[in-house]
Formats: C-alpha cells, sequence, structure tokens
C-alpha cells in the first residue's frame, strides 16, 4: 500500500536503535522464544525430518495450488461457505463490505488475521461506518493506540506491561490503574465478551486451507478466534491463495512444526476445524460462512521458479525471532506489514523492488532465518535475487518494479569498474595507485562514507597479488 | 467475482508446476507410537503442563465425580446437552438440590444473554484424545452444541482412557476426517490463555478459566 512513497529502512532502523525501552523490549521476548523454540525441539533428526517432511508437503501443495483451489472451492461450496477470489487487496474490501452490507451488519469481531492487515481493512470499514474491533489481546492493544503489530505472532510485543497499565487505565472505560497481568487480560476480557455478544459478525485468517473437505484450520490460544467465528451469525475468513494444502492429514506435521517454532509451544490451545455453517438441526454457530481467497502479487510469485518458495511460508516468525536485525529494531522499523526476514522478501514482491530498494538491502545474509525456517525457504538466496532484480531488467522476470532501484551514481560506479576490468594495461594502472595511495584516502569519501561510519576503513595491501606473484617468480598457468 | 478468479487460476495455471512431486517420507510421525498406558499419561502430563485439571473415574463412577466436581466448587449450574449419550447418562442420575443442570436444547439466540453471563460450566464428552501433545478431540454438533465448550467460565470434559490416539497426524487417520468433517471439529489442550502483556502467561482471557477432564479409566 505505500504505492508511490520511497521508505527509507534505515531511517527507520537507526531511529529504533536509539530507543532503549524498545531494544529490551525486543531483546528479552526474542531470547525467551529463542529458548522455548530450542527445547521443543530436543533431538536434531527429529526437527530435520518434521522440516524435511514440511518443506516436501508445501511444495507438493505448491506444484498442485490451481487444482487444489479448485477442489478446495467445490468442497466447500458443498460444505455451504461461500467461495469468493479477489485479485486485489481493494477488491477483497469491497467484497467484505458487500457481505456485511447484505445483512445490514455494522460491528464486526476480529481474529486475528494477517492477510486483513494487509488489506488495511480495519480502516476501510471504518470509512464505511461499520466497527472492526481487533479481539486477540495484542491486537486489542495496539488497536487502542492506533498502532499496527510490530510482530505477525505476537503483535504487541514491543510494548511492556507498564506502557499497556497507563494505555487501559486512559482508554477503557472504568478501568483503574494496575500492572497485574492477570487483572489487565480480566479487563480486556469484559469489554470484549461484551462485543463478542453483540457483534453482527465475525472475521478470522485461515492457517491451512484443506482441499479434501473444504475445512479452514485455524491455530490459536485465547479463544477469540473461536468466539469471532461461532458467536456472531455471519463468518468471514480471509486466506491468501496460498494456504491451501491437499489432505487434512497434510495438516498434522505443518501444525507441529507451526506453534514449535512460532512460540515454542508443543500444541496451541484450540485448533479448530471448520467446515460450514450452523448445520439445519444446530443450536449455535454462524448461520453464513463466507471466504475471501486473495492473490496481491501471490500469483506473480508463483510464475517463477526461484521466488515460489516465498509462498511455502505458514507464518510462523521464528525467523524474525533469530533475525540479529529484527531483535535489535523491533517490527515497526520495517513499516511494512510483514516484518523481519519474510517480509524482507514478501514486501517488495508485493509492492515493488523499487518502492522497497532499501528494505532488501538491510539485512547481513547472516543465514539465521533460513536455518530456523521450518519449510526451508532460502532467504537470504532470494533477497541476492530481489537485491539484482531492483537495479536489472532481466528478460523472463516479472517481479514488480524491477530495474527501478538503479541509481545513476552506481550504474557509473559499475561502468567505470567494468571498464578498468575490461583493459589490463588500465587495470594495473589503477591498482598501482590504489595500493600506493589507497590508504590516503579519507574515510569519509563519497563512495566509502556509509561503509566506514560503523566498519573500520578497510586497507589496500601495499602490493597487488599480481605485483607479488612476478616478484616471486610465480606464474598466472 | 468470477473474473477475478478465472485470472487467478489462469495465471496459475499458466505458470505451471516444475519438477516432480516431492516424495512424503512420513517416518517422523509414524516413530510416535506408545502403549496405551502411556499414552494416558503422557497426554495428561502435556495437559496438566498447560493447567488443565484431571478427576479420576471409571466407567461407572464419572457422572458422581462430575456431580461431586459440581458441589465441592458451588456451582449454580452446569449446561449440558441432553440428546447426547453422555449428557443423557450424566441427567440420570442427577439428584435435585445443588448444582442444576441445565439443557442445552434450544438455539442460542434464545438464551444467548443468559449464556454468556448466567451459566457457570459446560459439560461436553469428546471424540479422543492426543498422547503425544496433550489435547481433546472434540465433535460439537446438534446434541453438543459449540459454545458449550467455550463461552462458560469452566469447561468440564468427558476422556475415556481408549480412545486416547498416538498423535493428531494418526487420529486424523483412525477418525476418518479426511473423508467427511462436521461443520465444526476442534483439538482444544487447556484452557484458554494468551501472553501477549510481556509474554507473561494469563489464563481464561476469553474461552474458559479452567479445563476439568473427567479421565474414565476404561483400558483393558
Amino acid at each position: 500500500m505505500h504505492a508511490e512513497k520511497e521508505i527509507l529502512f534505515r531511517d527507520s532502523a537507526s531511529k529504533a536503535l536509539l530507543d532503549p525501552q524498545l531494544r529490551a523490549n525486543f531483546r528479552r521476548a526474542m531470547d525467551g522464544l529463542i529458548t522455548k523454540r530450542r527445547n521443543q525441539f530436543p533431538d536434531p533428526r527429529d526437527l530435520q525430518d518434521l522440516r524435511d517432511l514440511s518443506t516436501a508437503i508445501r511444495s507438493r501443495s505448491l506444484l498442485s495450488l490451481p487444482e487444489l483451489l479448485e477442489q478446495f472451492e467445490a468442497n466447500c461450496t458443498k460444505n455451504g461457505i461461500q467461495v469468493h477470489w479477489a485479485e486485489t487487496c481493494e477488491q477483497a474490501n469491497e467484497l467484505i463490505l458487500g457481505i456485511m452490507q447484505a445483512k445490514g451488519a455494522k460491528t464486526l469481531v476480529k481474529g486475528k488475521s494477517m492477510v486483513s492487515e494487509e488489506m488495511h481493512l480495519n480502516a476501510f470499514l471504518e470509512s464505511k461506518g461499520i466497527e472492526a474491533l481487533e479481539s486477540d489481546l495484542g491486537e486489542y492493544i495496539i488497536q487502542l493506540d492506533g498502532e499496527t503489530p510490530s510482530h505477525i505472532i505476537m503483535p504487541a510485543i514491543h510494548k511492556n506491561k507498564d506502557q499497556i497499565a497507563r494505555q487501559f487505565s486512559q482508554k477503557i472505560k472504568d478501568a483503574k490503574y494496575t500492572e497485574d497481568v492477570d487483572e489487565l487480560t480480566a479487563m480486556a476480557r469484559k469489554v470484549l465478551r461484551e462485543k463478542f455478544l453483540h457483534a453482527d459478525a465475525g472475521l478470522s485468517g485461515v492457517n491451512f486451507a484443506v482441499a479434501e473437505t473444504g475445512t479452514l484450520c485455524l491455530v490459536e490460544n485465547e479463544g477469540n478466534g473461536r468466539m469471532s467465528t461461532h458467536v456472531p451469525p455471519l463468518h468471514i475468513a480471509v486466506m491468501g491463495l496460498e494456504k491451501v494444502v491437499a489432505r487434512l492429514e497434510d495438516v498434522a506435521p505443518l501444525y507441529a512444526i507451526l506453534t514449535r517454532s512460532a512460540t515454542g509451544q508443543a500444541v496451541s490451545t484450540y485448533f479448530n476445524l471448520i467446515s460450514g455453517p450452523r448445520g439445519t438441526d444446530e443450536k449455535d454457530g454462524p448461520r453464513e460462512v463466507h471466504l475471501v481467497i486473495l492473490d496481491n502479487g501471490r500469483s506473480r510469485m508463483y510464475a517463477d521458479p526461484q521466488l515460489r518458495a516465498t509462498l511455502r511460508c505458514i507464518r510462523c516468525g521464528a525467523c524474525m525471532n533469530h533475525c540479529p536485525v529484527y531483535t535489535r529494531i523491533g517490527g515497526h522499523a520495517y513499516e511494512a506489514i510483514y516484518p523481519g526476514p519474510i517480509g524482507k522478501i514478501l514486501t517488495p514482491q508485493m509492492e515493488g523492488v523499487g518502492v522497497r530498494h532499501d528494505l532488501i538491502h538491510g539485512s547481513s545474509l547472516c543465514g539465521a532465518c533460513s536455518e530456523v525456517c521450518p519449510v526451508e525457504i532460502p532467504i537470504p538466496e532470494i533477497l541476492v535475487r530481489l537485491r539484482r532484480e531492483a537495479t536489472h531488467e532481466d528478460v523472463g522476470s516479472n517481479v514488480l518494479g524491477r530495474g527501478t532501484g538503479r541509481t545513476a551514481a552506481e550504474d557509473w560506479a559499475w561502468r567505470i569498474w567494468a571498464g578498468v576490468l575490461k583493459r589490463p594495461a588500465l587495470y594495473r594502472v589503477a591498482s598501482w595507485f590504489a595500493t600506493r595511495f589507497g590508504k590516503a584516502l579519507p574515510a569519509g569519501a563519497p563512495l566509502i562514507k556509509n561503509w566506514t561510519r560503523t566498519r573500520t576503513k578497510p586497507v589496500p595491501a601495499r602490493r597487488s597479488l599480481s605485483e607479488r606473484m612476478r616478484a616471486e617468480g610465480g606464474s598466472h598457468d | 467475482m468470477t473474473d477475478a478468479r478465472t485470472a487467478i487460476l489462469g495465471r496459475l495455471r499458466a505458470a505451471g508446476g516444475s519438477g516432480p512431486l516431492p516424495d512424503l517420507d512420513t517416518a517422523v510421525l509414524e516413530r510416535r507410537q506408545w502403549p496405551a498406558a502411556e499414552r494416558v499419561e503422557r497426554l495428561r502430563k502435556g495437559m496438566e503442563a498447560v493447567h488443565t485439571e484431571f478427576l479420576e473415574a471409571t466407567p461407572a463412577t464419572w457422572p458422581v465425580v462430575v456431580r461431586a466436581f459440581c458441589d465441592r466448587e458451588g456451582l449454580k449450574n452446569l449446561l449440558f446437552g441432553p440428546t447426547c449419550e453422555a449428557g443423557a447418562d450424566l441427567a440420570k442420575g442427577w439428584a435435585p438440590g445443588g448444582t442444576q443442570l441445565m439443557p442445552y436444547d434450544r438455539p442460542v439466540e434464545a438464551f444467548k444473554d443468559e449464556l454468556f453471563t448466567g451459566v457457570d460450566a459446560g459439560f461436553t464428552s469428546t471424540v479422543g484424545g492426543i498422547a503425544e501433545t496433550g489435547g481433546l478431540l472434540l465433535m460439537p454438533g446438534s446434541a453438543e452444541p459449540r459454545l458449550m465448550s467455550l463461552v462458560p467460565p469452566i469447561h468440564i470434559a468427558l476422556l475415556r482412557a481408549s480412545t486416547i490416539q498416538d498423535t493428531f497426524w494418526s487420529a486424523v487417520k483412525a477418525l476418518g476426517w479426511g473423508r467427511s468433517l462436521p461443520p465444526n471439529a476442534l483439538l482444544i489442550s487447556g484452557p484458554s490463555k494468551t501472553a501477549d502483556i510481556e509474554q507473561t502467561l494469563a489464563y481464561g482471557v476469553h474461552g474458559p478459566k479452567r479445563l476439568i477432564v473427567v479421565l474414565v479409566q476404561d483400558l483393558a
């Protein structure tokens, strides 16, 4: 949704680094999550086998994606779920508005859904006079402050309990100031139960969509997902088109590795399997269930054999928890719906590599993300690929905004470099000057100042390798 | 949005699959097998770790165990499904006085406010359990509505030891869930919880604050 404006990750990251409270909040949280995940995988062989199986399941699903989507749609329809398709976020928003208006629905309670964040659904519905209330506690906390999630699993992880205590006492009616977590939770329960009771509609995301049964799987701990999908008379689910898997038994290993990778839990409190609206003889449950399947650039990623791996993601957030960059700056610095390593490859592909050129360079390529990814997405390799796409218009590639990140200065620098390398005599002269006078180059010189701002200036050797080889009687053969 | 559907599927199809389908090696799931008695212990350990409480019972005594718990806790009522087998068995021996049995026998719209504010506990049966991680498998429906295990602050669930499966994967296969599923089925491992405030665990954020498993020891 950042259509034209260039967002500079280095500026927001620098700002975040200067906030000691934010750094402390993230450091504590991420250290805890890393330890909890490690404890869930005591046997390295088991972990690798489970990763291999999960990767194979996701890869198989993607290979048959159009067929599985059709089978899934047919089974959903058979079960009474009304399926809608949207190419863009704008289309998806309009679809949801239409579904709500057709039922005269004015209030919506939401379970956690990153796709709805991608769509900026709350702001859209509110502009149409519909109240959209987040019911996941973390989402509710940040909604009270008008913020966006800073983590895809734990949206309010950037806040500590003192900040939340102050916020609740100011923004919840009749709330007293307390830093007791149980009391704060009870306050939210009271407010949100009232909302569940009276809401006209509920919205949820989808963790896994099962083609063979037409089932929407929902992973959660709080029960707000169940409340949102079972109490109001209307349930609307939204999902990215990549979520589908062939069989219900495929879901079991994915679920096992999802909860362990995300929060270090062997299992979540609730795992919901929703396969239709209230049956004719049922006494509760929604009267109607609608599902919106969103593309928003996913079919473009799908078309590229290397970038397709992005769609294997099961949104566990482990890459964020283990990323040395994310851990120090938190999620908001990315100014993107999906932060962290997965966001660095997902966001530029959704919004264009030109717009988010700075973001794809905000990584040390250390590989921690791919090492922990439960479905083995090669994030560093895709980042390198996107860096190239940002500055080249390669034939055959369909990456959005390819070539638009190229700058005149960089272009000239590479041309000069290529020109020198292609001419041996010129190369010898240039390397003679570099070895003799490179040391005298000031650290603040234009081409190297960004590097030397946080690092020691590199000093060229006193003699080039060729010179040394000649002097020592070596040969190029 | 037929146009969107056609366009999206057309693009996906044009991209095509590349390469052979990778093999699925499920050995990592298959090696998770335990004797029946150990399954019970594993389930119990996993669920107790997330604050689930257990009551021991036999096939003959479980209604008495449920009643004793309700009286001990001073519950004013217990919501149950009168037409399901477990509900009927529970009602059969329920003497008047103390905790009142409250049948869920009408559409929720007829008593939504009362359900949210005036019910102390809900009683459900289960269709199985998961040993590996600890959890209960429920299939709500017309006899046992969905909200019984969600809205009241206490959920009492009846679990027969003989129905405990090794893993969620083996349970899906054993129960035939891949062939057909009712509108709602679920796995529950404990009371509702959150760690959204400074990673501190708090129970009962939206759903039940307590989950009580009445474990019926029916292994041969």
